[in-house]
């Protein structure tokens, strides 16, 4: 079982014959994801890794019958991508892009939230239910199938979880990548309902990080609703100082909001674990798991 | 600090502007900004004060409490404004060197008020925010008396509308004969915000002049840096606002990139990754001395360019490497990284810290070279800082 993305799951890529696209979507097709359509202005009619390419998302859907999109278009057009994907008509975007502007995504969220669209990222891996599909850039080869719903915001980090959870003989529904941006598609929160309904997950990881208050949130949501499943948490950047923007847009302390302490305490405050390493918050998620 | 930050907005940006920089841009959006010029020279700002009258001077540097730390005078004649020139320019103010002098016409303030636009990451909207408290304790305000602040979360697709601003101004409780100016100020740096990719735009304080104009007497801007692609005229602003040489050359080069007050560089791929590194050499009691994302992929030119930004830092006494491998695998990481160091001349002991794809088979491509390896974060942080000990760090 997984969430967003299964078997059924029909991908169409945004940006398939640059660089990226062409090699993650040839990925992709390998791990099994069933990759139906591309879309290149200009390419219409070519062919990249066996897959028909179009000139735009509304042909490649009504062509292809695609239900999610995914957007490896360079960040000054990836915003009108991703609105194009939705008005295409696809239930899910991903957007890899990093380095999209700001006030680009403010637009886009905003325009394609009222349309019942979910996005996932910008700036992010993409996601992955192990065994039923790969709809991201994540190395496929360190995840298993199994029952814990993985939520982070950092692209590595999460890697290396589910690498540790493999190593430690347990596996993943599915890996979702939410991005390291300030303004995302898909927060903590939404990704924590969508596990609530899974039945094959059956403990959540979140790895978060520095900034914002999603985090927050997040804690206060699963407390307010004793939520029914296990979480344990990992927090990113507990060292860093405030004022310094740490890679990811999203990650930096500013006027008191987004600190550690805040994040640990409010995990805590709900219940949920967390750990000091990530190798101790996969353990701690095995003792939940029994 | 701003209020902006406080009010759940980010101060992400790497494109700070100075206030005479800010008030160049509030001037090109038609808000009233007071007469004055920028100056380097304390003659300069005799010459200035010659022509305006009464002048404040006030040093350009990036830190909030100016005033109380000496940096704005009011200066009654020519002479006065060449003194206080004399005492900011070229000197320390907060830890800044100070370069430049505003010097601005003297206004005689009835009222002072603050408006802030940022983005609120937790309604994905822009947010407008005034008060009829501005000055230099709007943080204390906001902590404080959060009431006095009037917010307004703004449509993208729409903008503002009338109503909505002349309802956040009268929410605000400033003075009503102002109320329709104030409006258009709002207005106005909102279209400033939205054309110049703005993650800050503030105006602290707005004043109302005792003749009842509208000013702004002091200014924050902040660009988004993923905008600066069509941002080319406020580019111009970059090299004289970067504080730090090597986070400058970083920028220039495209480096995620941070410098930090320890000893041990850090390197790793992906900026979680370096985040989580920085934590485990803390919680060892190590000091980071930077913040360095290599990226996806770790070609030699990569590693190369990244080492030598991270060791252009004269405190490293040590780098540590933190490589997960995943598309790009750690016997490819690994001999980007010996291929790269080989070709420089490293007098600090380098730790790398593997996992991953292939990390067995990146480890042992190591044996043989300066290089030493790790298979945990844990045993990498521990060996590193013990190195770095031994170098007399």
């Amino acid at each position: 079982m997984s969430v967003l993305i299964n078997k059924d799951t029909r991908v169409v890529v945004h940006g398939i014959t640059g660089r990226e696209g062409a090699f993650h979507s040839g990925k992709m097709i390998e791990y099994g994801t069933k990759v139906v359509a591309g879309v290149t202005p200009g390419k219409g009619g070519t062919v990249q890794n066996g897959v028909p390419v179009f000139d735009s998302a509304a042909e490649a859907v009504k062509a292809t019958d695609a239900n999610t999109s995914i957007v490896f278009v360079p960040a000054p057009f990836a915003a009108d991508s991703v609105v194009e994907a939705a008005d295409a008509g696809v239930k899910l975007v991903v957007c890899i892009t990093d380095g999209i502007p700001t006030l680009d995504m403010v637009r886009v969220v905003n325009y394609i939230r009222p349309k019942g669209v979910r996005l996932i990222g910008p700036n992010c891996p993409g996601l992955i239910s192990p065994g039923e599909a790969k709809v991201g850039i994540m190395p496929a080869e360190v995840y298993r199938e199994g029952s814990i719903g993985v939520i982070s915001r950092s692209g590595t980090l999460t890697y290396e979880t589910c690498d540790h959870i493999t190593n430690m003989g347990m596996g993943v529904s599915t890996c979702i990548g939410i991005g390291g941006d300030p303004i995302i598609g898909t927060r903590f929160i939404d990704a924590l309902k969508l596990f609530r309904d899974d039945d094959g997950t059956k403990i959540v990881v979140l790895i978060g990080e520095i900034g914002g208050s999603d985090e927050e949130t997040a804690a206060a949501y699963i407390k307010e609703t004793s939520y029914p499943k296990p979480v344990v948490a990992f927090i990113s950047g507990r060292s860093a100082p405030a004022g310094k923007r740490m890679g990811h847009a999203g990650a930096i302390i500013s006027g008191g909001t987004g600190t550690p302490q805040a994040k640990v305490k409010a995990f805590e405050e709900a219940g949920v674990p967390v750990g000091n390493t990530l190798e101790e918050v996969v353990q701690l998620a095995k003792e939940r798991l029994g | 600090m701003s209020l902006c930050c406080q009010a759940g907005g980010w101060g992400r940006a790497e494109l700070k502007l100075y206030e005479f920089q800010a008030k160049r841009v509030f001037a090109q959006g038609g808000i009233s900004v007071p007469q004055g010029e920028v100056v380097q020279d304390p003659e300069d700002a005799a010459r200035v004060a010659e022509r305006l009258g009464r002048v404040v001077v006030k040093a350009q540097v990036h830190v909030g409490g100016r005033g109380k730390a000496g940096g704005i005078k009011l200066a009654n004649t020519p002479a006065e404004a060449r003194q206080y020139a004399a005492g900011m320019l070229g000197r320390p103010l907060k830890g800044f060197t100070v370069n430049y002098a505003l010097v601005e016409e003297a206004q005689n303030i009835a009222a002072e008020y603050y408006l802030g636009i940022t983005i609120d990451r937790n309604a994905d909207k822009a947010i407008a925010m005034l008060s009829s408290m501005g000055g230099v304790d709007i943080e204390e305000v906001a902590a404080t008396q959060p009431e006095k602040i009037a917010k307004l979360h703004i449509d993208p697709a729409w903008g503002p509308w009338d109503f909505q601003l002349r309802d956040l101004v009268a929410r605000a409780a400033l003075d009503p004969r102002v109320s329709r100016e104030i409006a258009a100020v709002i207005r106005k740096l909102y279209n400033v915000f939205l054309t110049s990719d703005a993650s800050l735009a503030e105006i602290n304080p707005l004043i109302v002049t005792a003749d009842g104009k509208v000013v702004a007497a002091d200014g924050k801007f902040d660009v988004d840096d993923n905008a600066l692609f069509r941002q080319k005229e406020l580019l111009k602003y970059r090299e004289v606002s970067e504080a730090d040489p090597i986070e400058a050359e970083a920028a220039k080069l495209g480096v995620a990139y941070v410098r930090l007050d320890g000893n041990i560089g850090v390197i790793g791929n992906g900026a979680g990754l370096v985040m989580t590194t920085l934590d485990i050499l803390s919680r060892n009691c190590g000091k980071a001395a930077n913040f360095c994302d290599l990226g996806g992929g770790a070609k030699a030119e990569t590693v190369r360019q990244d080492l030598g930004l991270v060791l252009m830092n004269p405190n490293v006494r040590g780098v540590l490497f933190n490589i997960f491998g995943g598309i790009v695998r750690c016997d490819e990481v690994a001999k980007g990284i010996i291929d790269a160091t080989g070709t420089m001349d490293i007098k600090v002991p380098i730790v790398i810290r593997m996992s991953g794809t292939k990390a067995a088979e990146g480890r042992e491509l190591l044996k043989g070279t300066n290089l030493i390896p790790a298979a945990t974060a844990q045993e990498a942080a521990q060996k590193i800082i013990e190195l770095v000990k031994g170098w007399g760090g």
